[in-house]
C-alpha cells in the first residue's frame, strides 16, 4: 500500500486491517457491513434507554413540582413506568421493532408521525447544505492544492477553518443579519410565505419537499418564493460542510500528487494542470464518498441548530421544542430514530465507496 | 494546557523545553505553517488570560443589572459605558462576554482531562489485550461515533442536569457529555498506536524478562503511543466550545445568573438579530469563532507537521535538525486522527 491509503474509510480502518490479509468478495463484504448495523442500532439504542430512564421516568422530569405527589403516581402508573426497568426495556425493543418510537406526551402524536410530518423538510435542507458544500468544497479545495502554500492557498485554509469554527446558529444569525434586516432581500425565517403554505396545502398528495411541491403547482411565484427561504438556511449548514470538503480535497490531492504514478506521468513531461486534472483529482475524490457518510451525522446535528434559527419546521426545529416541552418521549424517539437514520446512511456509503474501490473491503 | 499535561517521551536529545509538544513543532516549523501556529498560540494565550483574569478584566459581574446610576437598561446599543452595549435581559454584553471565557475554559479542560484519560485507557488495554474484548469495544466506540455528537450531549445533558443548571452542574452536564463523545476518538487513536508498538521488539523483550502487563503497558506502550495526541487534544478543546455553545443554543446552557455562557447569550439574541439588534448576538459569536479558530490553527498546523507528506522544509535546511520527531511521524503515516476531518486516513505500511 502506497500513499493512496489515504482513501481508506478511518472508522472502520483499525478493524479491518488485520483481517484483510484474504482479499475478500464484495459479497461477503456487503453482507459483513450489513450485519454490522444490527449492533450499532442496538448498542445506541441502548445507550440512549439507558440514559434517559436510568435517573427516572420522562412523567416527573415533564411534570415534576407541578402535579400533587398522588396524581403524579397515578399517571406513571397509568404509562407503565413503575414496572421494572428490564420489563419496560423489552416492551421498548418490541415496539421499535414493529416501528413504534412511542407517543409524545405534549401533544400525544406517535413519534413516527412526528418524522413523517417533519421529516420531509429536513431532508430538503440537508439536500440543500449537501448541493452547496459540493459546488463549493470540492472545486475549492482542488485549487488550494493547486496553489499549495500560495497566497490562495492561505486564504482558502483560513476560510475553511472559519467555516468550520462558525458555529452554525452563529453563521445564521449573522446571515439573517446582513441579508434579511440590513439588505432585506431575503425572508427571515420559516420556509414559505404564509401564501405559499396555504398555496401548497391544497394539492393531493403533498410531498412535504417544498420545491419539489412548488414546481407541481407551475406557478413561477410559488417556486421563487420556496428558493428564496431555503438559500440562507442552507448557506449556513452547506458553508459548515463545504469547509470539511475543501480541507479534505485539498489533503488528498497533495497526497495523490506526490504519488509515484503521478511523479511517472509528471516524468514523462504531462503538465501540472493536466496532473491535476486527470491523474491526481479522481483519486482524491473516493475519501469524499467515506466522509459524506460522516457528514450526514454533522448534517443532522447541525440540521436541529439551523433549524431553530430558522424556524425550519424540521426534525430539529421540533427536538427543539420538544426539548423545550421538557417531552422526553418525543426527544428519545427522535433521537433513536436519527440514529437508524445515520446508521444506514452510513451503511450505504461503505457500499458505494467499496464499489468504487476495491482495497475497501473485508 | 497543552504543555502541561503531555510529556513526551524521554531520548535525552534535545534539552527538555524544546521537545515538549508545541515548542517542538514550533521550531520545527516554518513560512505559512509557522505563522499559523504562532497565530493559534496567540488567540489561544490571549482566551486563557482574559478567562483567568475576567474578575480584573470584566467591567461589571456576569449576572449585574444595575450600578450606582441604576438599572443598565435592555438592549441598549454600545457607549462609552457599555461598550457592547446590553442584552435584552438588561445584561452587559462585554462583561458577559468576558465571563464567558470562564465557562468555556472550565469546559474544555474538565471535558478534554476525563475523556483523555478515560480513552487513552481504554485504547490502551482494547489495543493491547486484543481479542474479542477488543472487537467489542471497537464496535460500541464505532456506533457512538457515527452519532450526531450534539444529539447524544443532548441525552446527556438531560441525564445529568435534567436541563436545569447551577454553574457547575451546568459545566459539568456540558463537560460529561463532550467526554462521552470524545472517548471513541481517543480510544481509536490510542489503540491504533498501541497495536502498532506492542509488536516491536523493545515489548517483546519486556515481556520475556517478565515484566507484568500493567507496566508494559504504562512504560513501555503508553509512553510510545502519545505522539498523536496533542493534536486531537486541540481539534477536542475547540469542538468542546463549539457542543458547548450548542447546547446552550437550544436551551441547556448555564442560567444566566449563575454563569456566563456564550450559546445561551446567542439563544437570546436570535429575536434581536429580526429587529436589528446586532450587538447581542455578534459579540459573544466571534467570541466562539475567535476561540475556535485559535485552537483549530494550533491543532492543524500540529497535524501537518506530524505528517511528513504535508510538513514544509525550510528551503535547504538541515533534514538532521528535525530527525527526532521525523523518525516515528514517518513510519506511521498519517496520524489516524478522527477530529481532524480533513486527514481521515489510513496508515501507510
Amino acid at each position: 500500500m502506497t500513499e493512496t491509503t489515504a482513501t481508506e474509510p478511518a472508522p472502520k480502518a483499525p478493524a479491518k486491517r488485520e483481517k484483510k490479509s484474504g482479499g475478500g468478495s464484495l459479497g461477503r463484504y456487503l453482507a459483513v457491513r450489513a450485519l454490522l448495523i444490527i449492533p450499532t442500532v442496538f448498542i445506541l439504542v441502548t445507550t440512549v434507554f439507558v440514559l434517559m430512564r436510568a435517573t427516572g421516568d420522562p412523567i416527573t422530569a415533564a411534570q415534576g413540582g407541578r402535579l400533587p405527589a398522588d396524581q403524579l403516581a397515578e399517571r406513571i402508573h397509568a404509562a407503565g413506568y413503575d414496572r421494572p426497568l428490564i420489563v419496560q426495556y423489552v416492551e421498548y425493543l418490541g415496539n421499535l421493532l414493529q416501528g413504534d418510537f412511542g407517543t409524545t406526551l405534549s401533544d400525544h402524536r406517535s413519534v413516527t408521525s412526528v418524522f413523517t410530518t417533519f421529516g420531509s423538510a429536513t431532508l430538503e435542507l440537508a439536500f440543500y447544505a449537501l448541493l452547496i458544500a459540493f459546488a463549493l468544497g470540492i472545486p475549492l479545495g482542488r485549487y488550494a492544492a493547486f496553489k499549495r502554500d500560495r497566497p490562495a492557498d492561505a486564504v482558502l485554509r483560513v476560510l475553511a477553518i472559519l467555516a468550520y469554527a462558525t458555529p452554525v446558529f452563529f453563521a445564521g444569525l449573522l446571515l439573517k443579519l446582513v441579508f434579511s434586516v440590513w439588505l432585506d432581500i431575503l425572508p427571515v425565517a420559516g420556509r414559505a410565505s404564509t401564501r405559499t403554505e396555504l398555496q401548497l396545502h391544497k394539492l393531493d398528495n403533498p410531498t412535504g419537499i417544498y420545491l419539489i411541491d412548488a414546481i407541481r403547482t407551475g406557478d413561477g411565484a410559488i417556486i421563487g418564493d420556496v428558493l428564496q427561504h431555503a438559500i440562507l438556511p442552507a448557506l449556513a449548514l452547506g458553508l459548515l460542510t463545504a469547509g470539511v470538503f475543501l480541507r479534505l480535497v485539498r489533503t488528498n490531492v497533495i497526497s495523490t500528487f506526490g504519488a509515484g504514478y503521478v511523479e511517472a506521468a509528471r516524468s514523462r513531461g504531462v503538465s501540472e494542470r493536466r496532473l491535476l486534472r486527470k491523474h491526481a483529482y479522481k483519486p482524491a475524490l473516493i475519501p469524499i464518498v467515506t466522509v459524506v457518510g460522516l457528514q450526514v451525522a454533522l448534517l443532522l446535528g447541525g440540521a436541529v441548530l439551523t433549524e431553530t434559527t430558522f424556524e425550519w419546521k424540521g426534525l430539529g426545529f421540533q427536538l427543539a421544542q420538544y426539548l423545550q416541552a421538557r417531552d422526553f418521549v418525543a426527544v428519545q424517539g427522535i433521537v433513536v430514530l436519527l440514529a437508524v437514520i445515520v446508521a444506514v446512511t452510513n451503511f450505504i456509503v461503505d457500499v458505494i465507496a467499496a464499489l468504487i474501490d476495491p482495497r475497501v473491503r473485508y | 494546557m497543552t504543555t502541561s499535561t503531555t510529556a513526551v517521551d524521554t531520548a535525552p536529545r534535545r534539552p527538555l523545553w524544546q521537545r515538549l509538544p508545541v515548542i517542538a513543532q514550533l521550531r520545527q516549523s516554518v513560512g505559512l505553517q509557522r505563522g499559523m501556529l504562532v497565530a493559534g498560540l496567540v488567540i489561544t494565550t490571549i482566551f486563557v488570560l482574559t478567562a483567568i483574569f475576567a474578575p480584573l478584566l470584566a467591567p461589571y459581574g456576569y449576572a449585574e443589572l444595575r450600578n450606582e446610576d441604576g438599572l443598565f437598561g435592555a438592549t441598549e446599543p454600545p457607549s462609552a459605558e457599555h461598550w457592547f452595549g446590553t442584552t435584552q435581559g438588561g445584561y452587559d454584553v462585554l462583561s458577559r462576554l468576558i465571563w464567558g471565557s470562564r465557562t468555556a475554559l472550565l469546559v474544555i479542560i474538565v471535558a478534554v482531562a476525563a475523556s483523555l484519560v478515560v480513552g487513552v485507557l481504554l485504547g490502551l488495554i482494547s489495543g493491547y489485550f486484543g481479542g474479542s474484548l477488543d472487537r467489542v469495544m471497537v464496535v460500541i466506540a464505532d456506533a457512538i461515533y457515527s452519532f450526531p455528537s450534539l444529539l447524544l450531549a443532548i441525552v446527556l445533558a438531560i441525564v445529568i442536569s435534567k436541563g436545569q443548571s447551577s454553574l457547575w452542574g451546568g459545566i459539568l452536564a456540558a463537560a460529561l457529555s463532550i467526554t462521552v463523545v470524545f472517548i471513541p476518538q481517543y480510544l481509536r487513536v490510542t489503540r491504533a498506536e498501541v497495536v502498532r508498538i506492542k509488536n516491536e521488539a523493545f515489548v517483546e523483550s519486556a515481556r520475556v524478562i517478565g515484566s507484568s502487563h500493567v507496566r508494559i503497558m504504562l512504560r513501555h506502550v503508553l509512553r510510545n503511543s502519545t505522539r498523536t495526541l496533542p493534536l486531537i487534544l486541540t481539534l477536542n478543546a475547540s469542538e468542546a466550545i463549539l457542543t458547548l455553545a450548542g447546547l446552550g443554543f437550544l436551551g441547556f446552557g448555564i442560567e444566566p445568573t449563575k454563569a456566563a455562557e456564550w450559546g445561551y447569550d446567542l439563544n437570546k439574541a436570535v429575536p434581536d438579530v429580526t429587529a436589528g439588534i446586532w450587538w447581542t448576538s455578534v459579540f459573544p459569536g466571534v467570541a466562539i469563532v475567535l476561540v475556535v479558530v485559535g485552537l483549530t490553527l494550533m491543532g492543524e498546523s500540529l497535524n501537518d507537521l506530524a505528517d511528513p507528506r504535508l510538513r514544509k522544509r525550510a528551503a535547504g535546511a538541515e533534514p538532521v535538525e528535525d530527525l527526532g520527531m521525523d523518525d516515528d511521524a514517518a513510519d506511521a503515516g498519517v496520524a489516524d486522527v478522527p477530529g481532524a476531518a480533513a486527514n481521515r486516513g489510513g496508515e501507510v505500511k
